[in-house]
């Protein structure tokens, strides 16, 4: 790409690239994030690539592989444009049968198309599917429209209009002034004003200053910022060249782990596209501007998402968190002024450049303003990603955007915030999500993971799978968080083996209270949250793991035994053949028995049966 | 001539030059605030997390390491709230379960009324305040031992768990330990650090060992003066 040098360069380049796109033309979207990539979907893009080959519909039908859709759980996904049509569960060998029925003849593959659990109705757009209708896609939604190998695919959805529009004649206050008014508050956990952190950086003595782009998400089971810097890794590119510029910083860094290696493909390609086109580099657009981005990867150490931490492993020290009593606004990276944002947060920055900080208002509550992206995960039927406006309901995202409970069973609660975020139980199902509520119930907003259980799990078990991974996750500096922690799990491990005392539940009350006002940074400082968060809401499974050795949702081994229900046994056999151990037996037409001895409690038994004569107790 | 600036601590008036840690200025003002990991000769660390104290600024209270943070003006200090206590107490409890011997530790029990820990004894010994890796980084200037693991698994070792290149023997380590964790001792013309021997050098006039050889070359090297200045011992020149 040839470079551009002036702000109307780069508005003309757009429009040459629109214009020279048909909005008619027949365009193929294969989802290539990593959900779908899993499920093949690699494979799937070749096929479509070769069949259009095959066909000689080269330059008349469109094929891109695009960025996460965020509907994981029916993947691999294909849209076709321009009538919007939404494939799932998608074959590997479909795509001749896509080209030649849809593309070419407009036939419906009736097979491919998603079907409402609810209704039983078939959906042909991908905007109907209940799953999408009830979310706001303003930031992830222009994932399926770009290859995110592609700038010139950016470029014509209008993007780096919000960059011109900073180049051509905003002041840093006045962009400054527009990100606090839009009240935008960090999407990585801490929920701080981005606006603030900006003026407090601009103001701060000291040159050089840095912004770093956080992508060092660890929370199991939440994946927006790998979705987003995977699919449209120019946004983020966009929004820290207008924070960069606000503030007055030359030097950006993406700290993105080296687990998500598409993501740090991709971040690393738009980089250097970026540079090719004079968007990043030395006097950008002529405006005299200069910024560049380094990208850095992280090891996979959880706390390094801690930002002090972040900044020691930048700096090439090991990753542990020092005291933010002076804020990294002040000293932080290399001891300068440096402002520090999750990917999510820069990503909504083009959004309300382009669109006005009014604009940006009017979406969410009094306090949070805009979507926020979570991971639905868990006991749901539509695991994904959902981008959703603050102060919907839980009960919305669960039910009408999750599409409820799998198999009929009942909710139990939700866990909010990552691992140290809490567990909301079912009375809290109205709740209107923000970063406020959420603290209010016990839980936290944290990076927007969202993990749903049904009354199959164990809360105490739950508490003790998060600490557990905290506890590992712990650096180790400080006493309460990495004794504290290890002596919590401990005391929960022995609950749910049925050896917990009376006064466990006091003393794991008290030390929770003291670990979260002891520790040094945010990772001790919520560790206990699952566990008192839990404790609140689910005290009676507690109580009765120690008093009457009792799992009530029937998951801890050491308190459950399985039998089989003579009244209900067919003899059906197949718990016999699923089982391990070889402890469940019988004849055929017989009625079944488990040897209680050889019992490992894997659960299979249960699991399978399908008259449901296996008991658990 | 630092600014002063003025504060309470427990409801004391003092007054303290600017940039001084809450700790320093109690210290100076005889106010005792526990603390394991702190040492004036190292850079402000905050792990141990016993110098807790509630500091009112504004209409804020919250807990802050006294080690780390700095005096301002019309701060209020309380250096022994409940809150305060509970997480002393909980620090001292956790820390007796790695190590429930030493008298250092006992002493801040007692202090507390902590009489046992509640906890399992698992008796490592180390309390992982890390004096002896920031001593040897910051006042020694080699960094031969440093952390190994994370969180419960942190120990402090030496690289690759071998005997470590740039250790000078200078036992500065052994010295600093508020728990006396790490093991030394001298024996014909060995010293023992850890399970690392390294040689002393006998004095060129009194024929005693005096030094270990290998701090001796790090002395030699850094200040560009010959070995041979450094193989007398201070008795003797």
């Amino acid at each position: 790409m040839k470079k551009v040098k002036t702000a109307q360069e780069l508005k003309s380049l757009q429009e040459e690239i629109k214009n020279s796109r048909d909005p008619e033309k027949p365009c193929i979207t294969i989802c290539a994030g990593t959900g779908c990539l899993t499920y093949g979907s690699q494979k799937l893009v070749d096929n479509f690539r070769s069949e259009i080959e095959k066909q000689n519909l080269k330059g008349k039908v469109e094929v891109r592989a695009s960025g996460c859709h965020g509907f994981c759980e029916r993947g691999p996904l294909v849209v076709i444009n321009p009538q919007n049509i939404f494939y799932q569960r998608v074959g590997l060998d479909d795509a001749e049968e896509i080209i030649k029925e849809t593309v070419l003849n407009g036939q419906i593959i009736d097979r491919l198309l998603y079907v409402d659990p609810v209704t039983q109705e078939k959906i042909l757009h991908e905007d109907e599917i209940p799953f999408y209708k009830r979310q706001m896609r303003l930031v992830f939604g222009m994932n399926g429209n770009i290859d995110p190998n592609s700038l010139e695919d950016y470029l014509a959805i209008g993007g780096y209009n919000a960059l011109i529009k900073v180049l051509n004649g905003m002041e840093p206050e006045a962009i400054i002034e527009e990100i606090k008014t839009a009240g935008l508050r960090g999407r990585g956990g801490g929920g701080f004003s981005m606006g603030l952190k900006w003026e407090a950086t601009r103001k701060a003595p000291g040159l050089p200053k840095y912004i770093i782009c956080n992508a060092d998400e660890g929370d199991p089971g939440a994946y927006m910022d790998r979705s987003l810097l995977e699919g449209n890794p120019y946004s983020i590119l966009e929004g820290m060249l207008i924070g960069a510029y606000a503030i007055g910083s030359d030097t950006g860094y993406i700290y993105v782990r080296n687990e998500y290696p598409l993501a740090v493909k991709n971040i690393t390609i738009a980089v250097e596209k970026a540079r090719e086109l004079g968007i990043l580099g030395k006097d950008i657009l002529g405006s005299g501007f200069d910024f560049d981005v380094l990208i850095v990867r992280g090891g996979g150490a959880f706390v390094c998402g801690e930002e002090t931490a972040l900044i020691a492993s930048i700096e090439g020290r090991s990753g542990e968190p020092r005291a933010k009593y002076v804020f990294p606004s002040e000293r932080g990276l290399y001891n300068k002024p440096t402002n520090i944002n999750n990917v999510e947060t820069w990503a909504n920055v083009p959004l309300i450049i382009n669109k006005g900080a009014e604009w940006y208002r009017s979406i969410g509550t009094e306090n949070s303003k805009g979507t926020k992206i979570f991971a639905l995960v868990g006991k749901i039927n539509n695991t994904g990603l959902v981008e959703v406006p603050m102060g919907i309901t839980l009960r919305e995202i669960v039910y009408d955007i999750g599409g409820g409970i799998p198999k009929g069973r009942k909710f139990k609660a939700v866990q909010v915030g990552g691992p140290s975020g809490g567990c909301i139980p079912e009375s809290h199902l109205d709740l209107q999500v923000d970063f406020d509520a959420l603290s209010k119930v016990g839980s936290m907003m944290g990076s927007g993971g969202m993990i749903v259980m049904d009354d199959r799990t164990c809360m105490v078990d739950v508490a003790l799978y998060f600490l557990k991974f905290l506890e590992e996750e712990s650096c180790g500096k400080c006493t309460p968080c990495r004794e504290g922690v290890h002596q919590m799990r401990l005391i929960l491990e022995r609950i749910t083996e049925g050896n917990g005392k009376e006064e466990d539940l006091k003393t794991i009350e008290w030390m929770g209270k003291a670990i979260i006002d002891g520790s040094l940074c945010g990772l001790g400082g919520t560790a206990p949250n699952p566990v008192l968060s839990t404790l609140r809401y689910f005290r009676d499974e507690y109580e009765a793991h120690i008093k009457e050795k009792r799992c009530p949702a029937g998951v801890c081994k050491a308190l459950i035994t399985y039998t089989i229900d003579p009244e209900l046994c067919t003899g059906c056999m197949v718990c016999a053949k699923i089982c391990p151990v070889e402890a469940a037996t019988g004849e055929k037409k017989e009625v079944h028995t488990i040897d209680q001895d050889k019992c490992i409690k894997c659960g299979a038994c249960f699991e399978s049966c399908k008259f449901d004569a296996v008991k658990v107790s | 001539m630092a600014e002063m600036v003025s504060l309470t601590i427990d409801g004391l008036k003092i007054h303290a030059p600017a940039g001084t840690t809450i700790l320093e200025a109690a210290t100076d003002a005889n106010i005792y605030i526990p603390h394991l990991c702190s040492n004036e000769e190292l850079a402000p660390y905050g792990a141990c997390r016993l110098c807790m104290v509630e500091i009112t600024q504004g209409e804020r209270a919250r807990l802050v390491a006294s080690c780390i943070f700095e005096v301002a003006d019309g701060l209020e200090v309380k250096t022994n709230t409940e809150r305060v206590l509970n997480v002393r107490r909980l620090v001292i409890e956790l820390l007796l379960a790695r190590n429930n011997k030493h008298p250092a530790l006992r002493k801040i029990a007692d202090e507390l009324g902590v009489k046992e820990t509640r906890f399992p004894i698992e008796q490592k010994g180390c309390i992982l305040c890390g004096q002896c890796v920031r001593t040897c980084r910051e006042v020694v200037g080699v960094s031969a031992i440093g952390f190994s693991g994370r969180g419960i698994t942190r120990k402090v070792a030496t690289p690759f768990m071998e005997s470590p290149p740039d250790c000078i023997a200078c036992g500065s380590c052994v010295y600093v330990c508020p728990v006396q964790f790490i093991p030394m001792k001298e024996e014909n013309g060995v010293r023992t650090i850890m399970k690392y021997d390294y040689p002393m050098q006998k004095c060129r006039k009194c024929g005693q060992y005096f030094a270990p050889k290998k701090q001796l070359e790090y002395f030699s090297k850094i200040t560009n003066l010959p070995l041979e200045h450094f193989e007398t011992c201070v008795d003797c020149r």
